[in-house]
């Protein structure tokens, strides 16, 4: 822990000078209008994102050539924290002598890049990031209103954090390619989860659609799967722990055995199974006509105990009980 | 420029003659007072006046204990947790009955032993902010609930919660009940020969006394372990080396605060309700809470279309201290907690600040308040998009 996070408190403290600048004289605040719209010789687009009930909410006003798809002007209405104020004002600032695709492509991160005093310091304290984040999403709508189409449409991926604006796909590769285990190494390698913390578990500032304990727990069950299956693909039974063994015990059971048994209209459960001088002691337990057939421990024994030989190991002895 | 502190349910000045007080116990009667020689016996004299000063000022009795500690933080974490280890612990009753509108320091402390396994039944305030005594009724049980804890006045609103009733619902049903009396104490009568608590606690930075230094009053014949165990300061009820300065200074802060109720409660008063009017004379304002059922000094103001943060940001930049529990401006990014509790709606959980009075406030400072309040407002208005 950092002795700034002991003593605590501040938060305007890591505000750069100029978002100070920026909430206290707003540059670019304001409405614009039809007319003033067609006095510039452009097409008016009003976009509003967010909810006062939320916290923060933002109305866009651009003026757009329709010949270039240039923005000529561009001036906000904000209802915010500072951080919310001086990220709008910044935003409206670089929108202005973009084509709508050029500005589509300012994020939050660009907006507090610009607010930097010193370009290795960022603006705004970790947790004021989410609040950058309006700015972006509300250029995303008035692009869409402009195009006219819709905004999930201008999406080119699914974004996780959007504070960091961390995808979906980078997530689910870091995890796989440096075996991640914890949300925290997750926050670590991409900085997703470090700013507002919504995205890490549900219940927090706002909901989101992918929170990264449940693509972490999703991720690390796939690669568990792959890696039993790997391993009994193998066919390297002797190397699995007990419980891995049961599982390739089960998966040639219910592919080769149960299906035939099941026919006659018996079946048979695994009770338990031990280890005992390099052999895989497996105890089953015969269930509906198997259970009184009279072959069941000759016959119908030496076809199972040969099947799981053949499939997985020689030293496995099944016995019943 | 000139500041103005507005700021004082989150903590206080040193009244100057407190820091007097406790000038000498610095440098020339330093000693600890456990020790045998002069150094430490020296100080005893002095430890008995604030204490019986601290007595005097809630209305304890001879027989009853206040341990001072370092904060009403460790009182209350002293109560919940030494419930825990002697009721719930040694008994049938695992419930414990405190409010959604606590003080962090409760509902953590809470929250602490729901992991230990204990229920907390966190009741909700109703419209007008305060708590229900008919809800608690429904809530507490005899047999299971092992304590109430419920605030006196809440920090956030300034609301008085009807503690007399609560604590005789509670004495009633033979359920310990606890009170957290930091923002009380210097603006109401506290008395608790009238009102039947089992615990009440409190911080003298919150009432012109020093930081560091706070007391539980626990009744007479009520048993409780300590929090921290070591030696046998405060009769083995708070271990660790007393804080005779801040002793002596709590001491003479509560007798102060009680010499200063009168006045608290006309000049301090008069000067909220001044500021108060004038902030419900603005357009689109609203003041949570009747002001006849809140602390004299506090005023939870919501300014529509005006985001807290950004309000305190811009009073700030005009020299005024103001607070907010507003979303925005805390790490958690959570509305309000009171306020969501008081169902008022949660756009105001984002519009929310805190001005608190003391009675070093002058009028002077409330007009220069309410001129820079009004500016800062109509300049965040015209950035704002609920002008429209």
């Amino acid at each position: 822990m950092s002795k700034t996070d002991l003593i605590g408190g501040a938060l305007w403290e890591q505000y750069s000078a100029k978002v100070n600048e920026r909430m206290s004289n707003p540059q670019y605040m304001g409405e614009i209008t039809e007319e003033e719209a067609k006095r510039m010789g452009g097409k008016l687009v009003i976009a509003d994102w967010g909810a006062e009930v939320c916290g923060d909410a933002i109305r866009l006003f651009w003026v757009v050539d329709p010949k270039t798809n240039k923005i000529l002007s561009a001036k906000y209405k904000t209802f915010g924290c500072g951080t919310a104020i001086a990220s709008s004002d910044v935003m409206a600032e670089m929108c202005i002598g973009c084509t709508v695709d050029e500005a589509l492509k300012i994020t939050n991160l660009d907006v507090e890049k610009a607010l930097r005093d010193d370009e290795n310091k960022t603006a705004i304290p970790p947790q004021k990031m989410h609040c950058s984040v309006m700015a972006y999403d509300v250029i995303k709508k008035a692009a869409s209103i402009y195009k006219g189409v819709n905004m999930a449409s201008l999406e080119e991926e699914d974004i996780v954090c959007e504070c960091a604006r961390v995808s979906l796909r980078t997530i689910k590769e870091v995890i796989r390619l440096n075996d991640l285990k914890t949300v925290e190494e997750i926050t670590n390698y991409t900085k997703a989860g470090a700013f507002c913390k919504s995205c890490i578990r549900p219940g927090g500032h706002e909901p989101r659609r992918y929170y990264l304990v449940d693509i972490l727990n999703e991720v690390r069950q796939e690669m568990e799967n792959e890696k039993i299956a790997k391993i009994v693909d193998q066919k390297s039974f002797p190397l699995m722990n007990l419980i891995q063994k049961h599982k390739a015990v089960e998966q040639v059971l219910n592919e080769q055995v149960r299906p035939t048994l099941l026919k006659e209209g018996g079946n048979l459960e695994v009770v338990d199974m031990k280890e005992q001088n390099g052999i895989t002691h497996i105890y089953i337990h015969y269930l509906g006509v198997c259970a009184g057939c009279p072959s069941s421990k000759t016959g119908t024994l030496t076809y199972i105990e040969n099947f799981l030989k053949n499939e997985l190991s020689e030293n496995i002895q099944v016995i019943i009980v | 420029m000139e500041r103005i502190y507005l700021d004082n349910n989150a903590t206080t000045l040193v009244d100057p003659r407190v820091k007097d007080a406790m000038e000498p116990f610095f440098s020339q009667m330093y000693g600890n007072p456990n020790s045998l020689h002069s150094f430490g016996s020296e100080v005893h004299p002095y430890m008995r006046i604030a204490l019986d000063r601290l007595y005097a000022g809630i209305n304890a009795k001879d027989s009853d204990d206040i341990v001072i500690n370092s904060c009403a933080t460790e009182g209350n974490n002293t109560v919940i947790k030494g419930v825990y280890y002697e009721i719930v612990r040694n008994t049938k009753k695992n419930e414990i009955v405190t409010t959604q509108v606590e003080h962090p320091c409760v509902i953590h402390s809470c929250q602490f032993l729901e992991g230990l396994g204990i229920k907390v039944i966190y009741l909700p305030v109703n419209n007008d902010g305060i708590v229900d005594p008919d809800l608690l009724k429904e809530q507490i049980d005899p047999d299971k609930t092992a304590l109430v804890s419920i605030m006196w006045a809440n920090n956030e609103t300034g609301l008085i919660f009807p503690i007399k009733e609560l604590a005789t619902l509670c004495k009633e049903n033979g359920v310990l009940f606890h009170t957290d009396a930091v923002q009380t104490i210097g603006k109401l009568k506290v008395d608790v020969q009238d009102v039947p608590v089992d615990f009440l606690t409190f911080s003298a930075h919150k009432f012109h006394g020093p930081k560091g230094v706070g007391g539980l009053f626990i009744r007479n014949g009520v048993k409780v372990p300590p929090l921290l165990h070591g030696g046998e300061q405060m009769g083995g009820k708070r271990a660790g080396t007393i804080n005779i300065a801040g002793l002596i200074g709590m001491g003479y802060a509560m007798e102060l605060a009680v010499e200063y109720l009168e006045y608290e409660n006309t000049e301090v008063r008069r000067l909220r309700d001044k500021m108060e009017d004038a902030i419900l004379s603005l357009k689109d304002t609203l003041v949570i809470g009747a002001r006849e059922i809140r602390t004299p000094n506090t005023i939870l103001a919501s300014f529509k279309g005006v985001e807290g943060e950004a309000l305190i940001w811009d009073l700030n930049q005009r020299g005024i201290a103001a607070s907010t529990g507003s979303a925005c401006a805390s790490e958690s990014l959570e509305p309000n907690p009171t306020l969501v509790a008081m169902n008022i709606g949660e756009e105001l959980a984002h519009t929310g600040i805190r001005l608190s009075l003391s009675r070093f406030t002058t009028e002077k400072e409330i007009d220069l308040t309410l001129l820079a309040i009004q500016k800062s407002v109509e300049r965040l208005r015209s950035i704002s998009m609920s002008n429209i």
